[in-house]
């Protein structure tokens, strides 16, 4: 059903576009000749591709709302493929042994390489989960999330330096340092919400950095700490190949370990306290939630993750400088978050591996990685604003609460 | 079961409680009215401990309160009903009540708590797995008090429970908060504008006016004192 107005709205779009890019893209002076020449054609390819992408624009819109108007009609049917395939046993089983025979297999079928890469896809599930605690179930905008994660390398690799401290010592030492730096840090700022506390996070975050850049004889300054050495496994002597494997294994078992607890924090009272400060502060406080302690438990709690992701961090890589914790470290982390689906862990998990995995290999293209990033990005917010598998709770919320009613009435 | 004496609370620099004093005792329905600023919402944020007084004193059952936190005077046992409802949107009803006995440990005290509110809304057990975004304003002004009392309080402060509801609606709220009142023994404090229902279903009245109490007496007497009626009550 392509209505007129459509395509009227289409061809003037073309139009516009055609007339916005005559400069560059059909006027084209030859230097040596000293003649202009007039690509006419390629004006005829702007229009038609303007043409072609309004018109699927609004296709694509038009379905969007028509789902939603089918979804308010239809009530519960608002489940997604996705969703409606991992609340069924039996694809979910199945589907739980292939990724697990997957995960196991991995490093053995493919290369260093890609070991590598998801070594650091790993890192960032990890790192991911954790801020989807503060901003996903706590509602808190942390911009400087990448602090912590800073303070996690940094911790091994100067308790390396200094007193030959071992990867197994620094990961609980960088984790409870990380949520030190969280309490420190939050207690100041939590006070703010919203926008405040996105902007004085992020200060945060560029003070630490800042720190660790100049002041030389903490830190070595801008040209970081090399020698790094990898995590041990009793003592035996691995080669590359064998302890990136190792690493890659560990970010596995970090990265279950995490998704267990996080699983259970979201269940806890205190899962429930962060879910209900994200919907309204002032209510909260009426119900006699603690809204300081509440707060500072999820700023913490989601910079210990980040702690224990930066020694792996700095074990991997066996070199770290402050440019390795830039505030664009931040956005991407922030990203995962938001893409994957804000309080959703499956979504956090995915939405880790897309941004990480997709830039590696759209390295071939790697000119138009950021234009494609920020489409992805701009699509993302217009067609699944919950991110590609919105909070999970939503659905468990109906089957959950029915289980509830019915061990009432028994 | 409550006092207070002289308390003086601020904004920043400015006055809004200029030496406020009451006295709620265990059982009543007492109800603060006045015009908009009076100072009647300052009053219940100084009692439940979000905007605390600078001078006086807070007494609740002997116990000076004045000085805790909000979370810890919810514990004591004050429940308040905050002005505008202030339902989670996307919880359901049933999430929305289990908030409210976030501090109780007790399972089954809640459970059988929240079959009773059920019986008493019968709208909010159809409407348990509905999200509390999705309800009317009546309904969620039943839902927010229903949330209160999950948390068995032994005082409910209630703010301006009428607001922004329809007459009919607002009748029925008042019938409830007076079924809470007889039912449960719960001392109810309310602060509302619309000072000719609630002197209706109060048992005593303050009058307030630019921050200080003006007058104090039995409900049924301020609804018939000529300055009230004059001011307050539109006729």
């Amino acid at each position: 059903m392509m209505t007129f107005q459509e395509i009227k709205k289409s061809f003037l779009a073309a139009i516009w576009f055609m007339f916005l890019t005559f400069p560059i893209m059909v006027i084209k002076v030859n230097t040596i000749e000293k003649t202009i020449e007039w690509h006419w054609w390629r004006m005829a390819a702007v229009g038609l591709g303007a043409f072609g992408l309004s018109f699927l624009w609004r296709y694509l819109i038009r379905r969007k709302e028509a789902g939603k108007r089918k979804a308010e009609v239809g009530g519960e049917d608002k489940q997604t493929l996705v969703q409606r395939l991992l609340s069924n046993p039996r694809f979910y089983l199945p589907g739980l042994i292939a990724t697990a025979v997957m995960v196991v297999a991995f490093p053995f079928v493919f290369s260093l390489y890609q070991t590598n890469i998801m070594i650091t896809a790993l890192i960032y599930v990890v790192v991911g989960l954790g801020l989807n605690i503060v901003v996903g179930l706590a509602g808190l905008l942390d911009l400087g999330y990448v602090a912590f994660y800073a303070v996690g390398a940094y911790s091994y690799a100067l308790l390396n330096v200094h007193f030959g401290v071992s990867f197994w010592m620094a990961l609980p030492i960088g984790a409870a340092l990380a949520f030190l730096f969280g309490i420190l840090l939050g207690f100041p700022v939590l006070r703010l919400r919203g926008d405040y506390l996105a902007i004085v996070t992020l200060g945060f975050g560029e003070i630490i950095r800042l720190v660790l850049e100049n002041w030389n004889e903490f830190s070595f300054g801008p040209s970081g700490i090399a020698n790094i050495p990898k995590p041990g496994l009793f003592g035996i002597d691995l080669n590359l190949q064998q302890s990136t494997t190792f690493i890659y294994f560990l970010m596995i078992a970090l990265a279950l370990m995490t998704i267990f607890v996080v699983r259970r924090l979201q269940d806890s009272r205190i899962g429930r306290a962060w879910i209900a400060l994200r919907e309204d502060e002032v209510a909260c406080q009426a119900m006699g939630i603690d809204k300081t302690r509440t707060k500072l438990s999820a700023f913490a709690l989601g910079a210990t993750w980040a702690g224990m992701g930066g020694v792996v961090f700095a074990a991997k890589t066996t070199f770290i400088n402050p440019t390795s914790f830039t505030i664009w470290e931040s956005i991407i982390i922030l990203c995962v978050v938001v893409l994957g689906g804000m309080g959703s862990i499956v979504g956090v998990i995915i939405g880790a591996m897309i941004l990480i995995l997709l830039p590696e290999y759209l390295r071939a293209f790697s000119e138009y990685r950021m234009l494609i990033f920020g489409v992805i990005l701009v699509l993302m917010m217009v067609f699944r604003p919950g991110g590609i598998i919105s909070d999970v709770r939503r659905t468990y919320k109906f089957e959950g609460l029915g289980n509830k009613t019915e061990n009432k009435s028994q | 079961m409550l006092e207070l004496t002289d308390i003086q609370t601020f904004y920043g620099n400015i006055q809004a409680l200029k030496g406020v004093s009451m006295e709620i005792a265990k059982g009543e329905i007492v109800t603060l009215i006045g015009a908009n600023g009076a100072g009647k919402t300052t009053t219940l944020m100084s009692i439940c401990g979000a905007v605390p007084p600078r001078s006086g004193a807070i007494k609740f059952e002997g116990r000076t309160i004045d000085n805790l936190s909000p979370n810890e005077i919810v514990a004591l046992g004050i429940s308040q009903v905050p002005e505008g409802r202030r339902i989670f949107p996307y919880l359901s009803v049933a999430e929305n009540l289990d908030m409210g006995a976030f501090l109780r440990n007790d399972r089954d005290g809640v459970k059988e708590d929240m079959e009773y509110i059920f019986e008493l809304f019968p709208i909010l057990a159809e409407r348990r797995h509905q999200a509390g975004g999705t309800l009317s304003g009546g309904e969620q002004q039943m839902l927010a008090i229903s949330r209160a009392l999950m948390a068995r309080p032994r005082m409910l402060l209630l703010d301006e429970p009428s607001l922004g509801l329809a007459p009919l609606v607002v009748k029925r709220i008042f019938e409830i908060i007076r079924q809470i009142n007889t039912e449960n023994k719960t001392t109810i404090f309310l602060v509302e504008q619309n000072a000719n229902l609630a002197l209706k279903v109060a048992h005593r009245g303050y009058v307030m006016e630019n921050g200080r109490i003006i007058m104090s007496d039995k409900a049924q007497n301020l609804l018939t004192n000529e300055d009230v009626r004059k001011a307050y009550l539109g006729i």
